[in-house]
């Protein structure tokens, strides 16, 4: 929990609970888990009725927050979706819609369409073989990504060529926000999943319900106005998409892994051994005293980053790695000793356990993994130098 | 009829002129801490800041402070930064020594030692562990007895703070072997320089002789010097504790003036890899990146632990939560610098660019962060039990009168 909610946030944070135990309990996550798209879009389109898209866009397109704090108010949903493991392109349309919204007029009606929950919009920044260095910079420009997909000047458009991977719900998206290297620097496009030329390969994703794929772009031609953003403009953009998705993918380890701690604590308090329950064994007691420590720790750091970067706070950048960093390392060590203390029950696929360990174990490995943002943090120590 | 207190802002502003031109800035470098001199400077900056009205600001007019609010004590807390502060005051005497005193204390004990406390002329610190022990601290053996309007002291404390300094020490004894071990204590303000008191100083593995042990060879105390009930010494020592546990977590309105928070606090990482030659290193830019890390998230964790308390989300216990990630980010940046000065971390010569000998005697004392105020094991019972609710140890002196209690063969 966190202590600082207005009355509307604490609101917003209930219902969106009660939404998710009303739509998703487990065991119509785990049937989900069967389906093609791992979510249905009458579902994402009640859930976006709910606020889900809202925050992020402004007045003109739909949207407007909780009055000032979007980041936060994403938080508290990607917590409780966390908790329950639940399906859907939250974290990917939220990191692509607060990209857009720093666009000019022309993206209106597609953050329309998004907010409604009508249109699905994914964020397409992996590269195969490449990890968060695809936005690192490369030779003398400052302003040069790594990224290998190419955006060529073309016929008063453009010719896009590249493949983007780990792209969140790829085989529903309608849309595409691609992080892409054109003339001017980074830039980012808008392109439709049906435009002659996209190709969407699914993968398997450790995650029971969350999709990922591979979409490659064979010269794909586009008008002008695909363009979003470039040169600097992109750049903000896009560092900005990255503390979206990387605070809530945060929020949703801390809230998988409160569930997972709340399921542990009942059961060491139930399972009895050698004439006592395990819950009055020090070593487990100790053991579970450092999870909570930890989680704890964890929920601070996210809510922390989301305030700060809901403020603009210059530090904000530093606050999202230190909690991606930390949420990312921790919580999947937490909840695999949640795991052992359940002893061989915990490694069976009847209990949930594994729901939780795969989302933690996802959300440590996108948008950052705890290395890649500890070298991030040493990164700003030396350029403050 | 009351006056309202001056408003915070106004405070702030006559804080702000009245430091300036009465305080010296603040040394670079916090020098040794454990010399007489250090104390005997730090009762004359307290005298100045008593004489200037701006001493025990959260301290009752009656006793000398001037009964304002904590919001009153940040501000000034904030302005004093840059200046030179009797900081070491601060912990036990203020924050633990006086908050209980001014707690559970009779008016006289107020009267005669509140003021003196505030004015600098009396430093006070804690006689609770013993060498028989400090988790157990109920299981002391110190004891006292009466001798006709008088009590006698006999037994020993250890690893006060400050003691060699200190006028007075709040020392809990045992009154009462019949009865179980929580319900014979007695909390007495015993005069550091009485007859049979001996205090001796402790050099820790760093060279630090800020710690002591004391010895108590038939001291007499006056009934005047009993604080709160006797036999209730246990409620008056959970006092202590509550206090000490507020002064460690940040939140008690009786420190003024604070050591500066070196942020983050990685720059001795980042010059101990320059100078290795190890700054290009990725794991290297790892490691600084966690430590730094740790640091912040220490500071979100404060605040977010002070926060659920208030508002009843999380009980009162979860400052032992803080507790046991304080010692994990102390261990981290001990650990860290070893790592890092690789094979440095063991030598050092003069004239070398980075302080590796300090490395190597900071990673001496490391368990020092997981065992003062509280080892993290008990802290990690206290999450257990108190914030999660797992049974609490089974016990083999619960209810039993204490004379009939088991002891070890060390020190007890």
């Amino acid at each position: 929990m966190t202590v600082d909610l207005s009355p509307e946030q604490r609101l917003f944070r209930d219902t969106t609970r009660e939404f998710l135990a009303g739509t998703v309990p487990v065991e119509k996550v785990r049937a989900l888990a069967d389906s093609a798209a791992g979510f249905e879009r009458a579902w994402w389109r009640r859930a976006a009725r709910l606020g889900w898209t809202a925050p992020m866009a402004d007045e003109r397109s739909g949207g407007g927050s909780i009055p000032g704090n979007p980041t936060t108010d994403l938080t508290l949903v990607a917590e409780q979706l966390g908790a329950a493991c639940a399906p859907g392109p939250f974290v990917t349309v939220s990191a692509a819609l607060s990209g857009l919204t720093c666009s000019p007029d022309h993206c209106g009606d597609v953050i329309g369409a998004v907010v409604a929950g009508e249109a699905l919009i994914s964020w397409a920044l992996y590269e195969p073989g490449r990890g968060l260095d695809v936005l690192a910079r490369g030779g003398s420009a400052a302003d040069v990504p790594l990224t290998g997909t190419i955006a060529a000047p073309h016929a008063g458009g453009y010719r896009l060529t590249g493949v983007k991977d780990r792209v969140e719900a790829a085989d529903q998206a309608d849309l595409f926000l691609v992080t892409a290297l054109g003339p001017a620097g980074t830039v980012q496009l808008l392109v439709p999943a049906d435009t002659p030329g996209v190709t969407v390969s699914p993968g398997w994703t450790l995650d029971l319900v969350r999709r990922t794929g591979r979409v490659s772009f064979d010269e794909v031609l586009l008008p002008e106005s695909a363009v979003v953003h470039s040169g600097a403009a992109a750049v903000a953009a896009v560092r900005r998409q990255l503390h979206t998705a990387a605070v809530l993918t945060a929020a949703e380890s801390v809230g998988a892994t409160g569930r997972a701690m709340e399921a542990t604590v009942g059961w060491l308090r139930d399972r009895y051994t050698f004439g006592r329950p395990l819950a009055s064994y020090q070593a487990l007691k100790h053991r579970m005293a450092d999870n909570k420590t930890w989680l704890e720790a964890a929920r601070a750091t996210t809510y922390a980053a989301a305030k700060l970067v809901d403020a603009g706070d210059p530090g904000a950048d530093e606050a999202v790695s230190v909690a991606k960093s930390y949420v990312g390392a921790k919580t999947p060590v937490i909840v695999q000793d949640c795991v052992q203390l359940h002893g061989g029950i915990g490694v069976t696929w009847e209990h949930d356990l594994h729901l939780y360990l795969r989302r933690v174990t996802y959300g440590r490995a996108l948008y950052g993994t705890p290395e890649e943002h500890r070298r991030h943090i040493t990164d700003l120590i030396d350029r403050a130098a | 009829m009351t006056t309202d207190p001056e408003p915070v802002e106004d405070f702030r502003a006559r804080a702000r002129a009245w430091l300036r031109d009465n305080l010296p800035a603040a040394p670079a470098d916090a020098g040794k801490t454990d010399t007489e001199e250090a104390w005997d400077r730090a009762r004359q900056v307290q005298r100045i800041l008593f004489d200037g009205g701006f001493a025990g600001i959260c301290f009752p007019k009656a006793y000398g402070g001037l009964g304002l609010t904590s919001a009153h004590q940040a501000a000034f807390t904030e302005e004093s930064l840059p200046y030179e502060m009797p900081v070491i005051l601060n912990v036990p005497t203020l924050a633990i020594c006086a908050a209980t005193l001014l707690d559970l204390g009779t008016e006289e004990q107020k009267r005669e030692h509140l003021p003196r406390v505030l004015r600098g002329e009396e430093i006070m610190v804690q006689f609770l562990s013993e060498p028989s022990g400090g988790s157990d601290l109920a299981g002391l053996t110190t004891r006292a007895v009466r001798d006709g309007d008088r009590w006698l002291l006999n037994g020993s404390k250890i690893w006060s703070s400050g003691a060699y300094a200190a006028d007075y020490g709040l020392c809990l004894a045992r009154t009462n072997w019949e009865v179980p071990k929580h319900r014979g204590l007695t909390l007495f303000l015993v005069p550091v320089r009485a007859e049979g008191v001996t205090v001796q100083r402790i050099r820790q593995v760093t060279g630090s002789t800020e710690f002591c042990q004391e010895f108590f060879d038939d001291v007499a105390l006056p009934e005047e010097a009993v604080i709160g009930a006797v036999d209730g010494g246990w409620q008056a020592a959970s006092r202590l504790l509550f206090h000490e546990r507020a002064a460690l977590g940040g939140t008690s309105p009786y420190t003024s003036g604070a050591r500066p928070h070196l942020g983050g606090d990685v720059d001795r990482l980042v010059a101990l890899a320059r100078a290795g030659g190890h700054w290009h290193d990725p794991r290297v830019r790892e490691d600084i990146g966690e430590a730094r890390a740790m640091n912040v998230v220490r500071d979100q964790l404060i605040d977010h632990i002070t926060g659920a308390v208030t508002h009843g989300d999380l009980p009162a216990s979860a400052g032992a939560i803080t507790r046991l990630f304080s010692a994990e980010t102390a261990w981290t940046q001990a650990d860290t610098a070893v790592r890092i000065a690789g094979s440095t971390a063991a030598t050092h010569h003069p004239g070398d660019p980075v302080d590796t000998a300090e490395v190597g005697t900071d990673y001496l004392f490391r368990a020092a962060w997981s065992l003062a105020g509280g080892s993290t094991e008990m802290a990690r019972n206290v999450i257990s039990e108190r914030v999660l609710g797992m049974p609490r140890e089974q016990v083999a002196d619960k209810d039993v009168p204490f004379n009939q209690v088991p002891r070890g063969r060390t020190g007890g």
